[in-house]
C-alpha cells in the first residue's frame, strides 16, 4: 500500500451523523432497576481452576512500594536499536496502517526464512510455513487449540514459563510437567520424559534456554528427547524465544535433527533478542498441514499481526542488527551476579542461557514467597520466588539480571546481607 | 576488542573487583592485565566525557579542515605530528577525500580560536589552506548521547 495511490484520510467532520435534531428524552419511569432477580456465574467453571499467574499476585505487592530495586523483570533493559525503531517510523510515515496478509508479509516471512536457515540449520517455506503472530504467545496458543483434542496430554519441563499450564488448559489439554532438578542443571532427559508418557501424551513443549532457570540443553539430550518423540508418535513443540541468549555450549533446536521438522512446531519472536517485547511480534513454523491449521484460528481470531512491527521486524533481520554487543553485556552481568551470589553464601548454579539466575533459598525455614516477601519488606529488593514457576520452583528464587549493573551491585549487597541476618536467626 | 577493553570503554571507573566478576576472572588477573595496556600504549589515558553545553564556560570548538603537501620522507606525519603538538589542538586524524588533516580546536572565544587557525596553523610551511567549522551543539559525544533517552518504565514485575 506505499504505492502513490495513497488512501485518502477521511476529511475532518465527514462521519456521518445518525441523526439529525435534538435526542428524545427517556420516557419517565423508564430508568433501569437494579434486579433483585437470582443470576448465576457467566464465567465458564474450568476457569475456576485456574489460578492467578503468581507473577501477577507478586506484581501488585511490588508495585504498591517505592524505591524498589526489581530483579523481578522478565524483558530486556535495552531499549529496541534505533535502526529498528527508525524503520517502523518511516513506514508510518509512509502511511503503513494497514492490514497485511494474515500470514503476515512477505518479505518478513522470507527473511524469517533465511535467518533460521542460519542460524538454527532449518529450512521453512515462507509462502506456507512461517505464520507471523502477535507475540510467541499468540503462537503457543494457536499450536495448542490446532492440536489438542479435549483430554490430550502435553508434557511439558517444570520450572517453566508461567504460561504453558494454563495455555494448555485453555485448549482442553491435559499438561503433564516433568521436574527438572538442580542437580543436573535443571536439564531435560530423554529417562526423564519416559516415566511420564501416557498413550494420550499429544505433544511435548520445550523451551530452552529456560525461564526462570537458564538452563539450556546438549546436543546429546536433544538427540535423545528427538528419539523419544519419534518412538511415540509424539508432537514437539519448541519455544525459542531465548535460543539467540546462549552463553556457552553449542546451541541445538530439536527441529534441525533428521526426521523431526515433519514433527515440530517451532515458535520464535523478536521480543528478546532484539530487546523488542513492546513491538508484540513472534511467529511459528510448522509442515504445512499443522501451519494451514494454526492459520484458520489465527486469521479468525487475529487477522495479522501489526504491520509497524512487522516493518520494524524486517529492519531486525535484514540489517543485521548487532546484537552480540546486548549479549556479550548480559553475560558480564550473570558472571557478576552469580559470583556475587555464591560470595554470599547463596548457592547459584551458572545457568547458560537467557537473563535470570535461579538461586535456591530453601535452607532457611521459608517458603520461596516468604522469603521473597521477607527480602522485599526488609531490604526492598524484589524477585520472583520460584513458585510462581510450577511447584517444583519453590525452594528457589528467580533474580532477573536483565536490569543495570548498579542496580545489581545494590540489590546483590542487600540480598548477602539479608540471608546473613536469617542465618543468625 | 578484548571483553575488558570493551568493559573499561564504557566505564573506566569500574573497579578491578567487579571486572573480574564479569569475565569470571580474577581481580589480581584484571590488575595485570589493565597494567600492560599502559605499559604498552594500548590504553592511552582515563577521560571523563563532559557534556560542556551544561557549563556556564567560555568553551569553543572547532573543526578544522587542513590541505598539506605531503613530504618526500614521512608522508603527512611530520606536518601531522607538529600541528598535534598545539596545546590548543584537542584531537588530530589523516582523512581520505578531499582534504588531509582534520583537527578540532578548543578556545575561550571565537576570535582566540581564529586568530589560532590564522596565525599558527595556516602559517605552517607545507600547510596549503584550512577550513574552519565551529561547533554549535553537541547531540553525542565517545557514544554517549548528552540527553539520555527517557523510555517508558518497565513493569517491575513481568513474567
Amino acid at each position: 500500500m506505499n504505492g502513490s495511490k495513497s488512501r485518502p484520510e477521511p476529511a475532518k467532520g465527514s462521519r456521518p451523523r445518525a441523526s439529525k435534531g435534538p435526542r428524545p428524552e427517556p420516557a419517565e419511569g423508564s430508568r433501569p432497576r437494579l434486579s433483585t432477580a437470582p443470576r448465576r456465574s457467566f464465567v465458564a467453571s474450568y476457569l475456576n481452576d485456574i489460578p492467578r499467574s503468581g507473577i501477577r499476585d507478586f506484581f501488585d505487592i511490588v508495585s504498591a512500594r517505592k524505591d524498589v530495586i526489581s530483579l523481578g523483570i522478565g524483558e530486556p533493559d535495552f531499549v529496541t536499536p534505533w535502526r529498528i525503531r527508525e524503520a517502523s517510523i518511516t513506514a508510518l510515515d509512509r502511511g503503513a496502517t494497514t492490514y497485511t496478509s494474515n500470514r503476515g508479509l512477505i518479505e518478513l516471512r522470507r527473511q524469517i526464512a533465511r535467518y533460521l536457515g542460519q542460524a538454527f540449520d532449518v529450512a521453512y517455506d515462507p509462502e506456507n510455513e512461517i505464520l507471523i503472530t502477535v507475540g510467541v504467545s499468540e503462537a503457543l496458543d494457536l499450536a495448542m487449540r490446532a492440536i489438542l483434542e479435549p483430554g490430550d496430554e502435553v508434557m511439558y519441563h517444570e520450572p517453566c514459563f508461567v504460561s504453558y499450564n494454563p495455555e494448555i488448559r485453555f485448549a482442553h489439554g491435559v499438561p503433564v510437567p516433568v521436574v527438572t532438578r538442580r542437580e543436573n542443571g535443571f536439564r531435560l532427559t530423554r529417562p526423564m520424559l519416559e516415566e511420564k508418557v501416557s498413550p494420550r501424551t499429544k505433544a511435548l513443549l520445550l523451551s530452552f534456554p529456560t525461564n526462570p532457570t537458564g538452563a539450556t540443553l546438549t546436543r546429546e539430550d536433544v538427540e535423545g528427547i528427538a528419539a523419544f518423540a519419534q518412538a511415540h508418535d509424539i508432537l514437539v513443540i519448541t519455544d525459542e524465544i531465548y535460543s539467540e541468549l546462549t552463553y556457552e555450549g553449542e546451541r541445538v533446536s530439536i527441529a534441525s535433527l533428521p526426521g523431526m521438522k515433519e514433527r515440530t512446531i517451532f515458535l520464535h519472536g523478536f521480543s528478546k533478542s532484539w530487546a523488542m517485547t513492546g513491538f508484540r511480534l513472534g511467529y511459528a513454523c510448522a509442515p504445512v498441514e499443522l501451519s494451514e491449521a494454526m492459520m484458520k484460528i489465527h486469521q479468525y481470531i487475529m487477522m495479522c499481526a501489526p504491520i509497524l512491527s512487522q516493518k520494524a521486524a524486517i529492519e531486525a533481520l535484514k540489517s543485521n542488527v548487532d546484537t552480540d554487543e546486548m549479549r556479550a553485556s548480559y553475560e558480564h552481568r550473570r558472571n557478576f551476579i552469580c559470583a556475587g551470589l555464591n560470595e554470599a553464601g547463596i548457592p547459584c548454579h551458572v545457568p547458560k542461557g537467557a537473563f535470570y539466575v535461579f538461586p535456591y533459598v530453601g535452607d532457611y525455614g521459608l517458603t520461596s514467597k516468604d522469603f521473597a516477601l521477607r527480602l522485599l519488606d526488609e531490604e526492598n529488593v524484589a524477585c520472583v520466588p520460584g513458585s510462581a514457576f510450577g511447584a517444583s520452583g519453590e525452594g528457589f528464587l528467580r533474580c532477573s539480571y536483565s536490569t543495570d549493573l548498579e542496580a545489581i551491585k545494590e540489590a546483590v549487597t542487600r540480598m548477602a546481607r539479608f540471608v546473613a541476618r536469617l542465618r543468625k536467626g | 576488542m578484548d571483553e575488558l577493553l570493551k568493559l573499561l570503554r564504557a566505564n573506566a571507573l569500574e573497579s578491578p573487583k567487579n571486572l573480574a566478576r564479569m569475565l569470571n576472572s580474577t581481580e589480581g588477573a584484571v590488575k595485570a592485565k589493565i597494567a600492560e595496556y599502559e605499559r604498552t600504549g594500548v590504553i592511552r589515558g582515563y577521560q571523563a566525557v563532559v557534556n560542556t553545553d551544561r557549563l556556564d564556560v567560555d568553551l569553543v570548538r572547532a573543526v578544522i579542515e587542513i590541505k598539506v603537501t605531503p613530504e618526500r620522507e614521512g608522508g603527512f606525519n611530520r606536518l601531522a605530528e607538529r600541528v598535534s603538538k598545539f596545546a590548543e589542538v584537542e584531537s588530530v586524524w589523516l582523512m581520505s577525500g578531499t582534504y588531509d588533516l582534520l583537527a578540532v580546536v578548543t578556545g575561550r572565544n571565537l576570535k582566540e580560536v581564529a586568530f589560532f587557525v590564522s596565525e599558527k596553523l595556516a602559517t605552517i610551511n607545507g600547510i596549503l589552506s584550512t577550513a574552519t567549522h565551529f561547533m554549535l551543539k553537541t547531540y553525542k559525544s565517545n557514544g554517549v548521547l548528552m540527553v539520555e533517552e527517557q523510555p517508558d518504565e518497565r513493569l517491575k514485575v513481568s513474567p
